[in-house]
């Protein structure tokens, strides 16, 4: 009893052989999508690497790559091949190959699949490696001769300035961090020294934040220093002022940014999985319908096709079996009919 | 006398046939990727309209849209009278409209030329639209409650920001227009109204300007106000420093974005003019030989094209003529008219 059998006319396989064809090379057409879509994450993750801690979350864009090269190459081989099945002469030639390739296509769909759903998967690394990389570079901020962070400063300014955020979480980050290099802080002024001394640790810290912070919709110039104290601006409350500063944290900023491209991104490789599968279909289809007819001997009459011989439970039953006795090939089953070597008659007695 | 008289065997005329016919659809693309540059230009001019003071320099943009528009119909119609022109019986129907084509044809090449030149032209015009425009837009600044004006502070921000640049000439425009709006200026304060006291026009101006003009590639925090004193602020040379703030004006910035852009734009328009005069001159070719063709009952014979039938000046004399006389006609009639009341 087969499973999901379909009887094909000569007719009808010549037209599925001809449809996988071209459903194929509209797969080519979605690896080679899938591929670049890889590259772009990949770059995409790269031009902010300074701003992200060492963490596992290149292997997603790697992954796509791989998949969509992967796609390109077995849908081109499954073009030529589904092309090759109208003709008996030339199918012939891959006859052998043929379910090795369905077999090794089935097993790189679930490989898609798994691309997929590592993609909804790499929020929380992303968001990990986004809080302590964001919380070093605004401590690194003043580092401007130091080598190796000199560019820091402008990695975050323009950062902020982008993507319209102020700070990790919010613009209080900045006054628990000292961002003005001691090189331009006049150690002989009497108010610079008491802030000095005003903290454990001997860091100029103030409620004040760099330019990039500032609001371009604010009705007002930028109030940059002394936010918290209303009395030094003019008509100025800070905890009602909203227009005055970004007050979006920078890393809830990245993380919708990058979330909503993988997002896009795993929805279009789920439903090229879902395409990867029909195609897989059509193609196990049309082999098992080009086998029978070799086996009734005659290819150009009506032949059986199915996706499995057996039912299912029947068809995970034998592979069950077959795995069984992979291991026991080389032991001798005395049960039944026991060593070959020695004559057992058999229990009806022919004369 | 005729102008440059080619001999066309029947061979080279079935090559010209091809050849402009293929040459025809190269230019009708080419005519759609003119109008598409107009289209591209225009929506980067009218981004910026905010601060440029007239649209002066929009005819630019207008121009190579209809030459687009134009080219597309002028190489399509080319494609369908050589796709004709082989044909004996086909081609004499469009013999009435060639004259009329042609010149509308030319019309609209020379109008292609014309916009390529202006593209190099209107940097003065540009200049002194942006020159106002961007005055305007610095001392509006403040006016975020006025209506019609209230966006002209993000506008210039983001400008500043976007183009790297600083107030109109350079960033001291700044010191000489008051840009904080008197509505955040505490008049209780000595220091306020000494400031508004020590200028004729009663407006408070400070050596300072806006968080936009600043570099984020300085190596130190932004140095935004007291910009000019030296001592408010710890080693700092305001002579010397040059990475505090953008140094560039912002009519400076658009000015070279937007010579650029029509450049090269106007290199491409160029190329297109090339092809579709070589698409004309191909074509009246192919028409002056067909019609040498047309009565013979061997179509095969060598026949004689020709760019012009008369000189230059005299086929030019022959376009102006009617012009010329539909004016003296109306002439003629009115003297007639004004000197038949002044007969008893």
């Amino acid at each position: 009893m087969a499973f999901l059998k379909l009887t094909f006319s000569k007719n009808k396989r010549d037209k599925l052989a001809q449809v996988l064809w071209i459903l194929n090379w509209v797969s080519v057409v979605t690896g080679i999508l899938l591929f670049s879509m890889g590259l772009f994450l990949k770059v995409e993750i790269n031009k902010r690497v300074e701003l992200m801690a060492e963490r596992d979350i290149q292997y997603v864009p790697n992954m796509l790559i791989a998949v969509g090269l992967i796609a390109c190459a077995i849908n081109f081989l499954g073009g030529k091949i589904c092309y090759d099945c109208v003709d008996t002469t030339k199918f012939l030639r891959w006859k052998l190959i043929l379910l090795p390739y369905i077999m090794c296509t089935f097993f790189f769909t679930f490989c898609v699949l798994v691309g997929a759903l590592m993609c909804y998967s790499m929020h929380g690394e992303l968001e990990e490696s986004l809080n302590l990389g964001l919380t070093e570079a605004i401590r690194f901020y003043k580092d401007t001769d130091t080598p190796g962070r000199c560019f820091l400063k402008r990695t975050v300014d323009l950062l902020q300035i982008e993507f319209k955020c102020c700070g990790n979480n919010d613009y209080k980050d900045w006054f628990q961090i000292q961002w003005i290099s001691n090189r331009y802080l006049d150690m002989s002024k009497k108010d610079v020294l008491d802030r000095l001394r005003s903290n454990v640790r001997g860091k100029y810290l103030m409620d004040g934040v760099p330019f990039s912070c500032c609001n371009i919709n604010s009705p007002r110039p930028c109030i940059q220093q002394q936010i918290s104290n209303n009395s030094a601006h003019f008509n100025y409350e800070h905890q009602t002022e909203e227009l005055n500063l970004w007050m979006k944290g920078c890393r809830q900023a990245l993380l919708e940014y990058y979330t909503h491209i993988v997002q896009s991104i795993g929805l279009t490789v789920l439903i090229t999985w879902l395409f990867e599968l029909s195609v897989l279909t059509g193609v196990r289809y049309l082999q098992t319908s080009l086998e029978n007819g070799l086996r009734q001997g005659d290819l150009n009459s009506e032949s059986d096709g199915w996706l499995l011989e057996n039912g299912l439970m029947e068809t995970a039953r034998i592979n069950l079996n077959i795995m069984k006795n992979i291991g026991k090939c080389n032991q001798i089953d005395t049960a039944n009919n026991g060593d070959p070597n020695i004559d057992v008659p058999s229990s009806s007695i022919a004369h | 006398m005729v102008v440059m008289k080619m001999k066309f065997p029947f061979q080279k005329r079935v090559k010209l046939a091809q050849g402009l016919w293929l040459l025809s659809w190269c230019a009708t693309v080419a005519g759609a990727i003119t109008f598409t540059l107009g289209c591209i230009l225009k929506t980067e001019l009218r981004r910026r309209a905010e601060v440029m003071d007239n649209s002066d320099v929009h005819v630019v943009p207008n121009t190579l849209m209809i030459v687009g528009l134009a080219s597309l119909g002028i190489n399509i119609f080319a494609s369908k009278i050589c796709q004709d022109a082989l044909d004996a019986e086909r081609f004499p129907r469009w013999k009435n409209m060639l004259k009329p084509y042609f010149a509308v044809s030319c019309f609209f090449t020379i109008l292609m030329l014309l916009a390529v030149i202006m593209s190099y032209a209107m940097k003065g015009s540009l200049e002194s639209s942006l020159k106002v425009g961007l005055k305007n837009g610095i001392r509006f600044y403040k006016d975020t409650d006025t209506p019609g004006r209230c966006f002209q502070k993000q506008n210039i921000d983001r400008l500043q920001m976007e183009f790297q640049c600083c107030g109109n000439n350079d960033f001291r425009d700044w010191f000489e227009v008051q840009w904080i709006s008197n509505r955040y200026l505490d008049f209780s304060s000595k220091e306020v109204k000494d400031r508004i006291k020590s200028n004729v026009d009663g407006r408070y101006l400070l050596d300072g300007v806006p968080f936009s003009c600043c570099n984020p590639s300085s190596p130190r925090p932004c140095i935004q106000y007291q910009l000019t004193n030296n001592s408010a602020h710890f080693n700092y040379e305001y002579q010397t420093e040059e990475l505090n703030l953008y140094l560039r004006g912002c009519r400076e910035a658009l000015v070279s974005y937007f010579m650029g852009l029509m450049n090269t734009i106007g290199a491409g328009v160029l190329s297109v003019f090339l092809l579709q005069g070589s698409v004309l001159v191909s074509l009246r070719f192919l028409q002056t030989a067909m019609e040498a063709v047309a009565g013979n009952e061997n179509t095969e014979i060598e026949t004689e094209g020709y760019l012009l039938e008369k000189s230059v000046k005299d086929t030019v004399m022959e376009f102006i003529e009617p012009v010329m006389q539909f004016f003296l006609f109306k002439n003629q009639v009115g003297e007639g008219s004004s000197e038949a009341p002044a007969d008893p």
